[in-house]
């Protein structure tokens, strides 16, 4: 690779600043207009041309005007996501083990299923939902949202863990039953440490997943008792009634983007081989 | 305990060779008690949330009921089917909501390759970097997407006016969310940008399953780059190729969160999550979304079904059971 021609090199030094431009136009826009000032919002300009903190203060500020339609949104959004994301690691864990491992008719049933609802119209069973959900008293709550959210997380994390699972050395268990460890011992030292990143890749993507959704969270919830961020920002309102809750939005926008963009950066090799593991054959 | 133990160290043996077609022994029953005590739990939950309220919309939509006037319920068969087909929103909403997944899908493919193959060529240090950049999209809530494009585009907060005003057609007073094409224009970036990556992702690991030696046998034979791709790369990634296209259509048939933000639905843009969305849960009318609900679920057995006969895609091989 040495011997890279000078054209070549800035031929791909203008494909990388193309994409690098491509991927993080958007998200520096939003990022450029979360720091502009309320009166200059509408100033026409990518950068501010004075650097604030107003509209932060807003949403984050003891008296910030959308601090109580912000911060407890993110909170239900952190932990309806993480529990929604936990159970579904488990189950998943323990399915994908009994895919890739075992041999017990209906493996390919559950497969199917996992792609059949992977595939299922979000939409289609929220009406359903909303009415039950009323009538049982789980509307607007945690659990509300978690059970819908299961229908998200799920899928993918047994489709990309059964194919993590099926890339282990399995005979490491033997050979620790061998040396005289029990079946679970030897699941335990010998299986869990190879499996582990694999679970925690799949509920990496999983998050993303939970994190992103705005359907179920909009339809099913109508206070801040569970309102997730997503749906949070579309009732976002101006300080008063003339103005646009733009800077609000944008800032509460960063706030959300930040873990993502840093759970990218430190854990992109594995999102990556855990996004095609699951889908190409692995 | 003992179930499994019986269990772990036959499996070994038996594994490359393909279970015959013998009569059950105790073990294989054990195993496959094993099997569903494991994969059960999630098997549940699966049908649970899915199977059960898609037939419980079914069952809804074959009444008249509205929660403003529950009591007013009551059996009327398939009018509510009647209804909605007769509506033109229907048809409308059906109508965008097919445009915008061919236009997305067909220029995320052309991209998505595009970048995977910039990924596949790139020396390992850039590919690091290429593939971190990548990704920010792809983790970025679809909301924020939205409302990163929308203010972008806006006559009032945006910049893209005044960047682009030397563009025929674009000037300062180019208001892009009063009219049907240039707001769907906006939507579909939106989507675009948030969803490419994956693609990309996904047609690169394609990629890198095309043999080196096929690609090698061509130059030698002094194959230009074009023949290459056409002859080579792409026959071999046509699998890889159409699980994405179709993982893709039927996300991109479901698309709600960016035309909620940007239009609501104004000035013809209504999708058909967004109708099903309003009769239920904004309107209330329960039957007349479930009808709504049961149809779209159809249209994306129908895309899913029309997939497979066409372009033979068997989806459970290639997605690594086979």
């Amino acid at each position: 690779m040495g011997a890279m021609s000078t054209r070549l090199k800035i031929g791909w030094a203008v494909i990388t600043v193309v994409v690098l431009v491509y991927a993080l136009f958007p998200v520096s826009s939003i990022l450029a207009t979360s720091f502009k000032l309320p009166s200059e919002l509408n100033s026409g300009t990518f950068l501010p041309q004075h650097w604030t903190w107003t509209n932060y203060n807003q949403i984050l500020g003891p008296n910030g005007t959308a601090r109580d339609l912000f911060v407890p949104a993110l909170r239900n959004s952190i932990g309806i996501s993480l529990i929604a994301t936990a159970i579904a690691a488990v189950l998943a864990t323990l399915a994908a083990y009994a895919i890739a491992r075992l041999d017990f008719p209906g493996k390919r049933l559950i497969l199917t299923t996992a792609l059949g609802v992977s595939i299922f119209p979000v939409i289609s069973i929220v009406t359903p939902l909303f009415n039950l959900w009323r009538n049982i008293g789980l509307y607007d709550t945690w659990l509300g949202l978690i059970i819908p959210y299961l229908s998200l997380t799920l899928p993918i994390s047994i489709w990309t863990l059964a194919a993590f699972f099926r890339q282990i050395p399995w005979e490491l268990e033997q050979a620790a039953q061998v040396d005289g460890a029990t079946t679970w011992q030897a699941f335990r030292k010998a299986i869990v440490p190879l499996a582990a990143p694999g679970v925690f890749t799949t509920a990496l993507i999983a998050f993303f997943i939970a994190w992103n959704d705005f359907v179920y969270g909009i339809s099913l919830t109508s206070t801040s008792r569970a309102r997730p961020v997503p749906a949070a920002l579309a009732f976002f309102t101006g300080a008063s009634q003339f103005e646009e809750p733009t800077g609000a939005i944008s800032a509460a926008a960063v706030i959300v983007t930040i873990p993502v963009v840093i759970l990218v950066l430190l854990f992109q090799r594995q999102i990556v081989s855990g996004l095609t593991q699951g889908a190409v054959k692995g | 305990m003992t179930t499994e133990a019986q269990r772990a160290p036959t499996t070994a043996v038996q594994a490359p060779a393909k279970p015959r077609k013998v009569p059950k022994s105790d073990r294989a029953k054990a195993e496959a008690r094993l099997g569903w005590y494991l994969a059960g739990p999630a098997f549940v939950v699966m049908i649970a949330v899915t199977v059960y309220p898609i037939i419980q919309a079914f069952f809804d939509s074959l009444y008249r009921y509205r929660l403003t006037a529950p009591s007013d319920k009551a059996f009327v068969g398939l009018h509510n089917y009647q209804v909605v087909l007769s509506d033109s929103l229907f048809w409308q909403s059906l109508g965008v909501t097919l445009f915008i997944t061919v236009v997305t899908v067909a220029v995320e493919v052309v991209l998505g390759f595009g970048l995977a193959l910039v990924m596949h060529r790139a020396v390992k240090t850039l590919r690091g970097l290429l593939r971190t950049a990548i990704l920010v999209p792809y983790g970025i809530i679809t909301v924020v997407s939205a409302f990163a494009w929308f203010y972008m585009f806006d006559i009032t907060s945006g910049f893209i006016n005044h960047w682009f005003d030397w563009v025929p057609g674009i000037s300062e007073n180019l208001n892009w969310f009063a009219q049907q094409g240039t707001s769907l224009f906006v939507i579909c970036a939106s989507e675009i940008w948030k969803t490419t990556p994956f693609i990309s992702l996904l047609l690169l690991a394609g990629l890198s399953q095309v043999p080196t030696e096929l690609d090698e046998a061509a130059v030698v034979d002094g194959a230009t780059w074009g023949q290459r791709l056409r002859r080579v790369t792409l026959p071999n990634m046509k699998a890889a190729i159409m699980v994405a296209v179709l993982f893709r259509a039927l996300d991109a048939f479901r698309i709600f969160d960016n035309v909620f933000i940007m239009t609501n639905g104004a000035n013809k843009t209504t999708v058909l999550s967004l109708l099903a969305y309003r009769t239920s849960i904004v309107r209330l009318e329960i039957g007349l979304g479930s009808a709504i609900s049961v149809l779209l679920f159809l249209c994306v057995i129908g895309i899913c079904w029309l997939f497979i006969k066409l372009f033979n895609v068997d989806l459970a091989s290639q997605r690594g059971e086979g």
